[in-house]
């Protein structure tokens, strides 16, 4: 009743080709949006906006950029982590080397660098497919981090090589409070979505797909792997440089290359997975799962059981309950999360009726 | 009322054996019929009770929230009741992170005035958020190793001592066995660490150290989770070392270190073991491998300590003891976590008694101040019934690194034996010098600017 589509026509080819079609939808991600930059930095919690949100959004950068390489050009990697940490030390770098850095112009650097690492980790992809070449950007996982361990220069001969991250300052202004923080975040993070949401409709987002589906067929078709497999590999190290600095910069501000690990490489993994591969809303979704549900569970069972059951106990039971949360998803809903929002509009479309 | 409570009190910190059952059964009547308008103090709780760090977890946090219990128990910190809440970090820094805001503010509406992570990454994520926050971040043994410089970091302590003199104190354990510092030269060191930032922490004052000493230091990184360690020891074999130096994190880790030693047939005592890395849970897993390693402790184990047995009676003995298991009372994590309790209870004394506030709440600031009053000499810790389980020490306004004394124990196949006395670095000005160095390039770097202290008095 209230989400009817019927009757509206796409009578020209820019109608037609629009990121969202429906006017219920762009009026839901408006509100959305008008939520998010009006209405949450004022009213939540700093609980909510700096341990809650910020990691949030800086995760789901980071599962775009999975989603990107895995959803849309079909190239498994578990490197992710790896160009965060690209990122986030490319980042702190940038920042404090050069005299006078913006702090937006070095994250937009930080990506850059995260993508030329992430072609050169790209090039096995031109040999191995599949579960063999997620083996292969393993290395890139391993190799990253303990070059920034190994190497001093990288985290500038800190003692324990643990990095602090410097002010964010846009124009001379300082971010500091968490709602700040937030909106910086929220700002990049949005803007880089909309620019993966076009790409991935685009011609560049076909030619992932082309490959994807079958890389002999779409080389005959005149279509250069080595191009698109690389770029790919490229615009997906950069969204995870991006995200990384971000998770560094908004949320952690002491950061340990360790921090990085293969279990965040494996998370961002599921992120993407469980949020729903090649779609633009799955990984905030899939984001939201792998980082909020434990903490939801953490925070539930406190609540609920507190001293009355033992906490040994009660830290062993959520993760219980959260490995057999992601196998029944993977059993019911292998398309993911996005999936099941887009079941859920079918169904508000023809409501109160069945079909 | 007070009369009571302050008698009970009194006897709570002896030990009279005799007043014992009155006592208990006082401190439970008590303890069933709080009062109204009982002040609380707030504590957070942010636990590590599942995967690799378990034990290390439920071991600490149950200490701390066992001794919260008995103070509770006993009467309060002069009628203040303490609660708390507890938060899954699972050792792990983003959890901590949010564990660290969400306990923020506890049930009752206060605000939390320390903040332990059990664990150096957790200490590193939340380390820069003190002074803004105003909550004291309780070390207890680990972090970050510069923030022994009061000067650099008011709000950060480390009443345990930290890396780098536990470092020292090895390598003058090591020179003690061998006849001195003399006869260290030329003798060869390993160091083999988990490759992270806890790892690593103890290598500026070793790397100092073994270049003044002569000695021939090698560094071997063992990646996370370590639980694979054939190829560092088989390198191990090949170097022939004098002694080895391991830095181990999580059970696992720890007690491979032990069979993977016995296998290239390296001896176990010529090895020893980190403080948070060397337990009962650490040790009985490797069986007969683990026999004659070497541990550290600042918080010695064992039950017989008077206060361990006070809590032992009082607390389990009312069955509102925390660990699941009772024999782990007077273990390693268990009696370490004591410590830093002791620690907490202590400067909420103090912060109430240098403030004005005897029987009521303190603030951040003001519990930061009672804290930067410890004063635990040998008297108040026989007071406490702490003696010889913790070493006497005191924080100034530029001195935040604890006792800065270890002793150093032996595992016998199933227990502790401790085989030194309370010992510190070889030449404490030396690091301590190093702790200024490195703090002040901290401060240049993020433009601190260090307080003034006035000079220690004593």
């Amino acid at each position: 009743m209230i989400y009817r589509q019927a009757g509206q026509f796409r009578t020209s080819y820019a109608a037609d080709s629009r990121a969202i079609p429906f006017r219920e939808d762009r009026v839901a991600l408006a509100l959305i949006l008008i939520a998010a930059y009006f209405v949450i930095p004022f009213t939540a919690s700093d609980y909510w906006l700096s341990v809650i949100l910020v990691p949030w959004l800086a995760l789901s950068l980071v599962a775009t950029g999975q989603n990107i390489l895995m959803g849309y050009a079909g190239q498994h990697s578990l490197g992710s982590a790896g160009f965060m940490a690209v990122g986030a030390f490319a980042c702190y770098n940038l920042m404090l080397r050069i005299d006078g850095m913006p702090f937006l112009v070095a994250l937009i650097l930080s990506g850059v660098i995260a993508a030329l690492v992430g072609v050169v980790f790209g090039l096995p992809s031109l040999r191995v497919r599949g579960i063999y070449l997620a083996v292969a950007t393993l290395a890139a996982q391993f190799f990253i981090v303990w070059v920034i361990d190994k190497f001093g220069w990288f985290t500038n001969y800190d003692t324990s090589g643990i990095i602090t991250t410097q002010r964010m300052e846009i124009f001379g202004y300082r971010f500091t409070t968490p709602a700040e923080q937030y909106l910086i975040v929220l700002g990049i993070v949005t803007a880089l979505t909309w620019l993966a949401d076009n790409m991935a409709r685009g011609r560049t987002g076909r030619n992932w797909m082309a490959v994807r589906d079958m890389d002999v067929a779409a080389e005959v078709m005149g279509l250069s792997l080595l191009r698109t497999k690389l770029q790919a590999f490229a615009i997906s190290s950069f969204y995870c440089g991006v995200g990384g600095a971000l998770f560094a910069y908004a949320f952690l501000r002491s950061v340990e290359p360790t921090a990085f690990d293969i279990y965040l490489s494996f998370r961002v993994m599921f992120m993407a997975i469980i949020g729903g591969l090649a779609t633009t809303i799955g990984p905030f979704l899939g984001a939201a799962f792998i980082l909020l549900m434990p903490v939801f569970l953490n925070t539930t069972f406190q609540g609920l059981f507190g001293a009355a059951v033992d906490a040994t106990i009660i830290s062993a039971l959520e993760q219980v309950i959260f490995g057999v949360a992601i196998i029944l998803f993977m059993i019911f809903e292998p398309l993911g999360l996005a999936r099941l929002l887009q079941i859920a509009q079918d169904r508000l479309r023809q409501w109160p009726f069945k079909y | 009322m007070t009369e009571t409570r302050e008698a009970l009190r009194g006897f709570g910190r002896g030990v009279r054996v005799a007043a014992a059952a009155a006592f208990a059964a006082g401190a439970a009547l008590l303890a069933a019929a709080p009062g109204a308008d009982a002040a609380e103090q707030y504590f957070p709780i942010p636990s590590s009770r599942v995967g690799p760090f378990s034990a290390m977890g439920t071991g600490y946090y149950g200490g701390i929230i066992d001794y919260l219990t008995y103070v509770n128990m006993t009467g309060g910190v002069n009628g203040v009741q303490l609660v708390w809440a507890e938060c899954e970090t699972e050792y792990n820094a983003a959890r901590t992170a949010e564990c660290y805001q969400r306990l923020m503010v506890g049930p009752n509406g206060q605000r939390m005035v320390v903040f332990d992570t059990l664990g150096t990454p957790g200490a590193y994520a939340v380390i820069n958020r003190m002074a803004e926050d105003q909550v004291v971040l309780a070390q207890y043994g680990y972090g970050r190793t510069d923030a022994a410089d009061g000067t650099v970091w008011p709000w950060v302590f480390n009443a345990a001592s930290h890396y780098w003199d536990q470092i020292a104190m090895k390598l003058a354990f090591m020179a003690e066995q061998e006849g001195g510092v003399e006869n260290m030269r030329g003798k060869k060191v390993v160091h083999l660490h988990i490759d992270s930032a806890f790892g690593r922490e103890p290598l500026p004052a070793m790397r100092a150290i073994a270049e003044e000493w002569g000695l021939n230091l090698v560094e071997i990184a063992i990646p996370s989770p370590g639980l694979e360690q054939q190829s560092q020891w088989l390198q191990i074999r090949r170097e022939r070392p004098d002694w080895v130096t391991f830095y181990c994190a999580g059970s696992g880790m720890c007690s491979t270190g032990m069979t993977a030693a016995a296998r290239v047939n390296f001896p176990r005592d010529r090895m020893i073991y980190v403080t948070f890395g060397g337990a009962e849970e650490d040790m009985v897993p490797a069986g007969d491998a683990g026999v004659g390693t070497y541990v550290v402790a600042n918080a010695v184990p064992g039950r017989d300590f008077p206060l361990v047995q006070e809590i032992e009676r009082v607390v389990y003995g009312a069955g509102r003891g925390n660990l699941s298991n009772p024999e782990r009372v007077g273990t390693v994590y268990w009696n370490r976590g004591v410590g830093a309790a002791v620690a907490w209870i202590e400067a909420l004394r103090n912060a109430q008694e240098m403030f004005d506030k005897v029987g009521q709440p303190v603030t951040g600031a003001e519990f930061r101040d009672g804290y930067e009053a410890l004063d635990m000499n040998a008297a108040r810790l026989e007071e406490l019934g702490v003696a010889e389980m913790i070493a006497p020490y005191r924080m100034t306004c530029a001195e935040h690194g604890g006792a800065r004394k270890f002793r150093m124990m032996q595992w016998d196949g199933t227990q502790f034996q401790v085989v030194s006395d309370w010992m510190g670095p070889n030449d404490p000005d030396m690091i301590s010098e190093m702790i200024r160095e490195s703090a002040a390039r901290f401060a240049e770097e993020n433009g601190i600017t260090p307080r003034e202290c006035p000079p220690d008095p004593a």
